[in-house]
């Protein structure tokens, strides 16, 4: 029988509430402002008695029920007997009124939109300080190294290296031949009108050399790696492993980051070349086949096309965005919050700022050299 | 013995926030040398704020911490490094590196911080890991051993230096009682073998009264340090129905002092 309430008065100036049913959280309750409305109309109510004498079997659907009856009639003056609850009932209840004296923490509530606004540019600002104190202190961490000062372990150098480039290669050949295929049909099919197709090996050529295969190589690398560095520092936050290192008295910058930017920095550059080299055969490939261009006619044009300066400037691409990888995937992960949630968000926030911050370095450097004319 | 014992540690008007939240205003303790000193209150009362500013992770919102008479906060980050390696910490989880093996675990610091050649340090950390029961553990990686292992190779790293002074963080949370009671009986014997001076941050009566030399009870509500002195008198001779309720489990409120408490 589902949960019921009905109401008399036996005297004047006293509601008495009737409970009839089963009052049970799955199959649905009153609300208690059929109760609130009911005394709105007899304002003369100072008290609230209970009739559980068709009251079925309950659970914590009652006790809701009653604790916000009595919590809204207590703000109302009126009183409430307890006399015929069910013992169980009246026990739950004592419990939840319980006064607590301890005060709570503030949490925020919501906050004007002004000082909204206001907490989001000193958040930005912090988050620019923050990563100004992080250089710093890999610079610092850098310049022990070269004195030879810093602790390096060797192995685990060596691992965070097969890491970052051996264990990358596969996708890497995939992504970039794949590439170097797409820019060679839409070369093809711009090219073809005016009848000038072999000129597809000098875009494959440059586009590959110059920037794609180091922005390829970077995506790749930020997503495999940089959210790896995020994951991994941030699980050893949650851990107290970073505060172990540092009541050790070692700095987790030295300790665990450098190794991280010292084995991208090196194999970046390295699996630029590799991605550069995949992405011209790709081009090579699809064209002497599909597009049915000579061979020896489309090596000679990428020969005379790609300049050494190219290959410089795509290497230096490549070592700009190891950087920005292990650095963003490091400082995110060292400013994990202590939750499984906090590693999901250092993890995709080291993905996206490493990313947006390729793109941008990108877009400098290209800058860059048409000022220097290179 | 004649000699007055110095305190190893000294907290003055200590302040402790927790993010913007007040959590403990104006501490007030020593700790002296090689006493087993037990910080316990109820959960959120600040125990795990204050540990973290003694062991140099946070700096406290005012108030001093002098090590040796020597101003924790005020001093540089290098001076400051230095200092804490003075100190051996055993933290909740252990947090034992976890791409290192117990044996890298425990030689990591000997590497870095003294002169001793490979095979030394090897020596060492075999008899850190059997100092605390894990004989032949050296090669097995945290992920490898239980939880109670892990403390215990945990606890084997924070005395690799040879501390002056050792933290532990909750000792006996996530432990079963005879391992709780085991590691109760290693902290006696390191007081007793290194004559470290000790720092406990625990909630544990059991420990607290088998343990502890002195002890100081924070309290939350009044964001204050209630009582200090060692935890047997404190529950005999105590007249605050606080610290009786909190050494009792609140099955005793306030007797008159030196009564037997029955349940």
């Amino acid at each position: 029988m589902p949960a019921k309430i009905s109401f008399d008065y036996p005297i004047s100036g006293t509601l008495r509430v009737k409970l009839s049913g089963d009052w049970q959280i799955s199959a649905g309750i009153p609300s208690e402002n059929e109760v609130i409305s009911e005394l709105a109309k007899n304002k003369a109510t100072v008290q609230i008695v209970f009739d559980t004498s068709e009251t079925g079997s309950w659970d914590s659907g009652l006790v809701s029920f009653l604790f916000h009856l009595i919590k809204d009639c207590e703000s109302k003056n009126i009183q409430v007997s307890h006399q015929g609850l069910a013992q169980g009932v009246e026990k739950l209840l004592t419990l939840a009124l319980k006064v607590h004296t301890r005060d709570i923490p503030p949490k925020g509530a919501a906050e004007p939109f002004l000082d909204r606004i206001a907490d989001k540019v000193l958040q930005i600002y912090g988050g620019i300080l923050s990563l100004l104190n992080f250089l710093g202190e890999v610079a610092i961490a850098f310049g022990r190294l070269i004195r030879g000062k810093a602790y390096f372990r060797r192995d685990e150098f060596i691992g965070i290296v097969q890491k970052c480039g051996a264990n990358a290669l596969w996708l890497v050949s995939l992504i970039s031949i794949l590439v170097g295929i797409i820019l060679a049909f839409i070369g093809a099919i711009q090219l073809k009108l005016f009848g000038a197709q072999i000129f597809v090996a000098d875009i494959v050529g440059i586009a590959m050399v110059r920037v794609m295969g180091a922005v390829m190589a970077a995506i790749i690398m930020a997503g495999r790696n940089g959210a790896s560095f995020a994951a991994e520092l941030g699980l050893m936050q949650v851990n107290e492993e970073i505060d172990a290192f540092k009541t050790m008295g070692i700095s987790p910058v030295e300790f665990l980051v450098m190794p991280r930017v010292l084995a991208l920095v090196i194999m970046m550059p390295l699996l630029t070349l590799y991605a550069d080299f995949m992405g011209i055969a790709g081009g090579f490939l699809i064209s002497t086949s599909v597009l049915e261009l000579n061979p020896i006619e489309y090596w000679q044009h990428t020969q005379s096309a790609v300049r050494l300066s190219n290959l410089w400037v795509g290497l230096i691409h490549g070592f700009v965005f190891g950087i920005i990888i292990a650095v963003c995937g490091c400082m995110r992960g060292l400013q994990c919050e202590r939750s499984a949630e906090g590693i999901g968000a250092a993890t995709t926030s080291a993905v996206v700022s490493a990313i947006t911050s390729i793109v941008i370095a990108t877009a400098i450097i290209t800058f860059i050299c048409q000022v220097i004319g290179v | 013995m004649g000699e007055a014992v110095k305190p190893v540690i000294e907290v003055r008007n200590l302040d402790l926030d927790y993010e913007d939240y007040a959590v403990m205003r104006g501490l007030d303790f020593s700790v002296k040398k090689g006493e087993i000193f037990i910080v316990m209150g109820g959960s959120g009362c600040g125990k795990s704020t204050l540990l973290k500013v003694l062991i140099g992770l946070k700096e406290p919102a005012k108030g001093e911490v002098l090590y040796d008479g020597v101003n924790f906060w005020q001093q540089d980050e290098a001076s400051q490094q230095k200092m804490m390696r003075r100190f051996g910490v055993l933290y909740q989880g252990g947090a034992l590196w976890s791409s290192f093996t117990l044996g890298e675990n425990i030689a990591l610091p000997l590497q870095l911080y003294t002169g001793l050649s490979a095979g030394q340090i090897q020596e060492v950390v075999e008899l850190k890991l059997a100092l605390v029961g894990l004989s032949g553990y050296a090669g097995f990686y945290p992920s490898e051993i239980s939880g109670g292992m892990c403390k215990r190779a945990a606890l084997a790293r924070a005395i690799s230096l040879d501390p002056d002074i050792i933290f532990f963080d909750e000792p006996s949370a996530g432990l079963d009682p005879l391992s709780a009671r085991m590691l109760d009986d290693l902290i006696l014997q390191l007081k007793d073998t290194l004559g470290a001076t000790i720092v406990v941050v625990t909630h544990e009566l059991a420990s607290i009264f088998a343990v502890g030399d002195n002890a100081a009870l924070l309290d939350t509500e009044s964001k204050s340090m209630i009582a200090i002195g060692n935890p047997n008198e404190l529950l005999a001779n105590s007249n605050d129905p606080r610290v009786i309720r909190f050494l009792t489990r609140g099955e005793r409120q306030a007797a008159p002092a030196g009564k037997e408490f029955t349940r």
